[in-house]
């Protein structure tokens, strides 16, 4: 069969997979248009892509052994790749309800001691720098300088800028600038705590035991000022998010980290691109937590919507809310 | 072969050629999207940031998704290229050559922030250049490779000219060395390939088979012929 032959026998499939693909891809190709004999439900009958592409996948085996013009096999090739691509590329669906309620959590546990052991590296950091500041209480100045310490203990102090008051709290548009400025750096944060964790760990480890010390240190420092109600009256609430996504992102990090450290029987190589997958997953969750922090850390927690009693049960309430959403959700259908 | 073709192989049983991309084009390809972010990062800022808390806060979340969330969308929803891509012809593949999805393309662009590590993407261009596929370390943890949209086109169509039966028989090498040749007679000069269709005239002292003609017209008629033309 000489190629001019094998052209014409088969140029019209050819034709009617380049629209099919094109409809998927949604943009036009010249045959569409040139091409009068092809009637456009033909074109477009989805049913028949499998079978078209199939025997797309044959000419080119066929244009390619019997050494047909490379122009030839250049443009089967080009077909067969665009009928792969729409073939086997599926559309990833964010099963999002799916994802909340069952996935989300129960991959937290499949992974637990890496969730505890990520939460450490903030915690105990946090804890010893809390006690080294409140008994020795120029340490602090070894993580912060002058005038960040000057401008916290400006921010909560009684009559500061967080100042918890009807009416001259915060008003609604700066409550809205601080939930930009909440979701760019803490977002950001917590993507680069996972990502750095591919440098075997060691970057994730620097953002959590780093941001662990600051917040001992600010803890500690505020409670020897005397602003221990304003600060946790403020903190708590958003906490409870803001906290658990940091401590997930850093275990996202961790699993990658780990995967390069002690890839078991797999490849180094391997070993990451499968811990890849329920890190970023996890990522996923720790994104949407974060969103939640932002929100309550902006719009409630310097508002003065309830007294100082009323935020603190609001606040402990979330943390239970955040404990018992990670141990019992999603419980049901892992037996 | 040459090394920057990947191969890959369906389930169909037929490989297909993917041609990829080296540090160039895709460096190129991010400055482009950095002048296009910066841009709109400066524009969005002109306008908001002259209109209150409100839209400082707006600008804000816009500078948080064009920074991490720009390249993901347009891999996800735009067939796998950002515009600066788009500009050079590249696209951003899984391994097997099936389009981004969500998680492949959020991994390797959270982890672009290493690959930028310690300054200009010198972690990523080290991995580039370690590995065979040029991938970043984001590549290789999502599984995607960069290669070039569109092949060089070959014309589907070899040049005008009359088919001329061939005077003696040629093995199947032989008459695919001719088609070939006029499939590349337009990207060569004139006088190049005349020179190149010399090399069969008997006059030339080189040609084996002094039957076939050796100038560019009568090679274009031998192609047209073995092809199917009469």
């Amino acid at each position: 069969m000489t190629p001019n032959e094998f052209i014409r026998c088969h140029e019209q499939e050819w034709g009617q997979l380049e629209a099919l693909v094109a409809a998927r891809f949604k943009y036009r190709t010249d045959n569409l248009k040139k091409d009068g004999s092809l009637s456009p439900e033909q074109a477009m009958d989805p049913a028949a892509f499998p079978s078209l592409y199939r025997r797309v996948c044959l000419h080119l085996a066929l244009a390619r052994e019997r050494h047909y013009p490379p122009a030839l096999i250049d443009r089967l090739d080009r077909l067969a790749l665009s009928g792969h691509q729409v073939f086997y590329g599926t559309r990833s669906l964010l099963r999002i309800g799916q994802f909340i309620v069952h996935d989300f959590p129960a991959l937290i546990r499949e992974h637990g001691r890496l969730f505890w052991f990520s939460s450490a590296l903030l915690y105990l950091p946090g804890l010893i720098m809390g006690l080294l500041v409140y008994f020795r209480p120029e340490m602090v100045y070894s993580l912060l300088d002058y005038f960040s310490v000057l401008h916290l203990e400006e921010m909560y102090r009684t009559g500061g800028a967080i100042e918890i008051e009807t009416g001259s709290g915060r008003v609604a548009d700066e409550n809205f600038k601080m939930f930009g400025y909440y979701i760019k750096n803490n977002i950001s944060i917590g993507f680069q705590c996972f990502a750095s964790g591919i440098l075997f760990g060691l970057g994730t480890l620097f953002f959590l035991i780093f941001n662990g010390l600051v917040f001992g240190a600010v803890s500690a420092h505020l409670i020897h000022q005397g602003s221990t109600e304003n600060f946790f009256q403020f903190v708590i609430a958003h906490g409870a998010f803001e906290l658990t996504a940091i401590v997930l992102c850093g275990m996202a990090g961790l699993l990658l980290g780990r995967a390069l450290l002690s890839p078991g029987r797999k490849r180094r190589k391997e070993a990451l691109i499968d811990a890849a997958r329920p890190a970023v997953q996890i990522v996923y969750g720790a994104t949407a937590m974060l969103l939640i922090a932002a929100f309550i850390e902006a719009f409630w927690s310097s508002g003065a919507y309830l007294p100082v009693t009323g935020k603190f049960i609001v606040g402990g309430l979330l943390w239970a809310l955040v404990a018992a959403y990670f141990f019992f959700m999603g419980a049901r259908r892992e037996s | 072969m040459l090394d920057t073709i990947r191969t890959i192989e369906t389930p169909e049983g037929v490989s297909i050629r993917l041609r990829l991309a080296g540090p160039v084009p895709r460096a190129l390809a991010w400055l482009t999207d950095f002048l296009i972010f910066a841009f709109a990062w400066l524009v969005t800022g002109i306008f908001l940031g002259s209109s209150g808390d409100f839209g400082f806060g707006i600008w804000l979340i816009i500078a948080f998704l064009l920074t991490w969330f720009y390249p993901v969308l347009f891999e996800v929803y735009a067939q796998g290229a950002t515009p600066g891509k788009k500009m050079l012809g590249l696209v951003v593949l899984q391994d097997d050559g099936v389009p981004v999805g969500w998680s492949a393309s959020m991994v390797r662009n959270l982890l672009r922030t290493v690959d930028f590590l310690p300054l200009f993407y010198a972690f990523g261009l080290c991995s580039m250049f370690l590995n065979r596929d040029f991938k970043r370390l984001g590549d290789i943890v999502a599984k995607t490779i960069v290669v070039h949209r569109d092949k060089p086109r070959l014309a589907q169509k070899l040049p005008q000219a009359n088919a001329l039966p061939l005077p003696v028989w040629l093995s199947s090498s032989e008459q695919q060395l001719i088609v070939a040749f006029a499939d590349r007679v337009p990207r060569l000069t004139p006088d190049r390939a005349q020179e190149l269709a010399q090399i069969l005239d008997p006059a030339s002292g080189h040609g084996t088979r002094a039957t076939l003609r050796g100038d560019v017209d009568s090679l274009l008629g031998y192609a047209r012929h073995i092809v199917g033309e009469r």
